[in-house]
């Protein structure tokens, strides 16, 4: 046994986009501990319904994350709907769905991207975001934002997107399939990218239920949990949702997931504009939220919680969200003990963290 | 898999309850989901949230400011990030916690700032 030795970890790393600070506990080459800390650019944004009303929030609540703002955005409309007891139209609720999607395959193509940055493929990474304009492209067009779309609102969608665009967006989709299949080979394929992933950071199927993990990361280690599987949330009970499993645990079986998530998303949405039905996309909201609700929305990196309380006053008193990388910390620091120092950064990126979400 | 619908389900619990609840949702093979705190008036209402195969059960302990609780690490170890959280936050204090931080979890530049102002 060597001696123990702590390595600090972030807050800046090259893999980190954010800062997030591990205390790694190590004996000779191998992590024993880590200890996370957070909190380095803590917004207090939940703390903001004390001054905004319940339909200022939603833009504010949008803006907690870059990459799942339209999941944001669709969360604190679904609380505060379900706690006015406001029935959204079919058709706004059909848009949902597709634009949460489209967000899921930007978001699953930006990870793979950082992925293939982080073991040192940088053409890799550069084709993975190159594809990922497309899906950027297609929400301005659709939203007119291409990180912040500010499109949901109380009570349905701020404006529709007409059957001619829709069907565009899955000829767009359909024909950069063939580009997203010659990536996503390399990642299943390649015997150096196999060699960084292939049973590095082993999370068991009875650790990830123990531990509370969600999205990929689950999923990764074949549990069964996707909160698309549930209704009182988009028409995902309209599109034979199936979630993607893989069951080894390791830093590939996540990879394999999200590559599956992204055809499945495709998937989705072509399903989604073949059914969505013609009217209106929202409804007259007015009135306060007096009451609570607690509602969840699959995020791309996992189940988020979304919680709203009135008193019947324009002002909230709590809008909580729960964001999928809080529930995941303990999932990666688990993984972390026992591997090797130098699987560290690739640990932590397969957990896909968000520390904007995390920090809200 | 059977759909399960976004049914609310919140049982409000008192400090002395929350061990034997939560063992519970333990033993019938829930996760813990979130918890979060909200204050209300002059006290703090706090919600655990547990979730088995998409079923999703709160539990509402409502404490005066100052009241100490329970910490559920013991049970559901994933909990410290949600208990350091309002500790750091809200100034709730979680007893024999598994992780505590000591409130040095979140680096905020004012302490406990979502604190019942007095």
């Amino acid at each position: 046994m060597g001696k123990k030795t702590i390595i600090p970890f972030g807050p800046q790393h090259p893999v980190l986009p954010e800062p997030i600070h591990l205390d790694l506990v190590i004996e000779d080459e191998t992590v024993v501990e880590a200890i996370p800390s957070i909190g380095f650019i803590h917004r207090g944004l939940e703390k903001l319904v004390e001054t905004r009303d319940y339909t200022q929030m939603v833009y504010v609540i949008e803006r907690i994350c870059g990459i799942c703002s339209f999941g944001h955005g669709w969360g604190a409309c679904s609380a505060i709907e379900g706690a006015m007891n406001v029935k959204v139209p079919e058709r706004a609720e059909y848009l949902r769905t597709i634009l949460h999607e489209l967000s899921r395959l930007h978001s699953h193509l930006l990870w793979l991207g950082l992925l293939a940055d982080a073991f040192g493929f940088e053409s890799l990474f550069n084709h993975c975001w190159r594809v990922r304009e497309t899906i950027l492209d297609i929400l301005e067009k659709t939203t007119g934002g291409r990180v912040i779309f500010s499109i949901c609102q109380v009570g349905g969608m701020r404006k529709d997107i007409d059957d001619e665009t829709l069907k565009e967006i899955v000829v767009t989709l359909n024909g950069i399939k063939k580009d997203i299949k010659a990536l996503t080979d390399v990642f299943i394929e390649d015997k150096s990218v196999k060699n960084r992933m292939c049973g590095v950071g082993v999370l068991s199927k009875a650790d990830a239920e123990e531990l509370g993990a969600v999205g990929p990361v689950a999923r990764g280690s074949g549990v069964v949990q996707d909160i698309r599987m549930t209704n009182g949330h988009g028409v995902y009970d309209k599109l034979d949702f199936e979630p993607v499993v893989e069951e080894a645990g390791d830093c590939y079986a996540r990879c394999k997931v999200r590559i599956g998530e992204v055809f499945q998303s495709i998937e989705l949405i072509e399903k989604a504009v073949a059914k969505i039905p013609e009217g209106p996309v929202s409804v007259k909201v007015t009135g306060n939220v007096e009451g609570e609700f607690i509602t969840r929305l699959e995020q791309p990196r996992g189940e988020a919680y979304y919680y709203a309380k009135g008193a019947g006053t324009k002002f909230l008193q709590r809008m909580r969200v729960r964001t999928p990388t809080n529930q995941n910390i303990p999932a990666l620091v688990k993984t972390l003990q026992g591997c090797d120092l130098a699987d560290v950064p690739m640990l932590v990126l397969t957990i896909d963290p968000c520390i904007s979400c995390t920090e809200r | 898999m059977e759909r399960v619908t976004n049914e609310q389900n919140f049982k409000v619990i008192n400090t002395s309850q929350l061990l034997t609840e939560v063992k519970n949702f333990k033993a019938e093979g829930y996760r813990l989901g979130q918890a979060c705190a909200t204050v209300v008036g002059d006290t703090i209402e706090i919600i655990y949230s547990f979730d088995k195969a998409h079923v999703l059960k709160n539990l509402k302990l409502v404490i005066s400011d100052g009241e100490e609780v329970e910490s559920i690490t013991g049970d559901f170890w994933s909990a410290f990030i949600y208990e350091n959280e309002m500790h750091d936050l809200f100034g709730i204090q979680f007893n024999h916690s598994v992780l505590d931080y000591q409130g040095k979890f979140f680096k905020v530049a004012e302490p406990t700032p979502w604190k019942p102002k007095k």
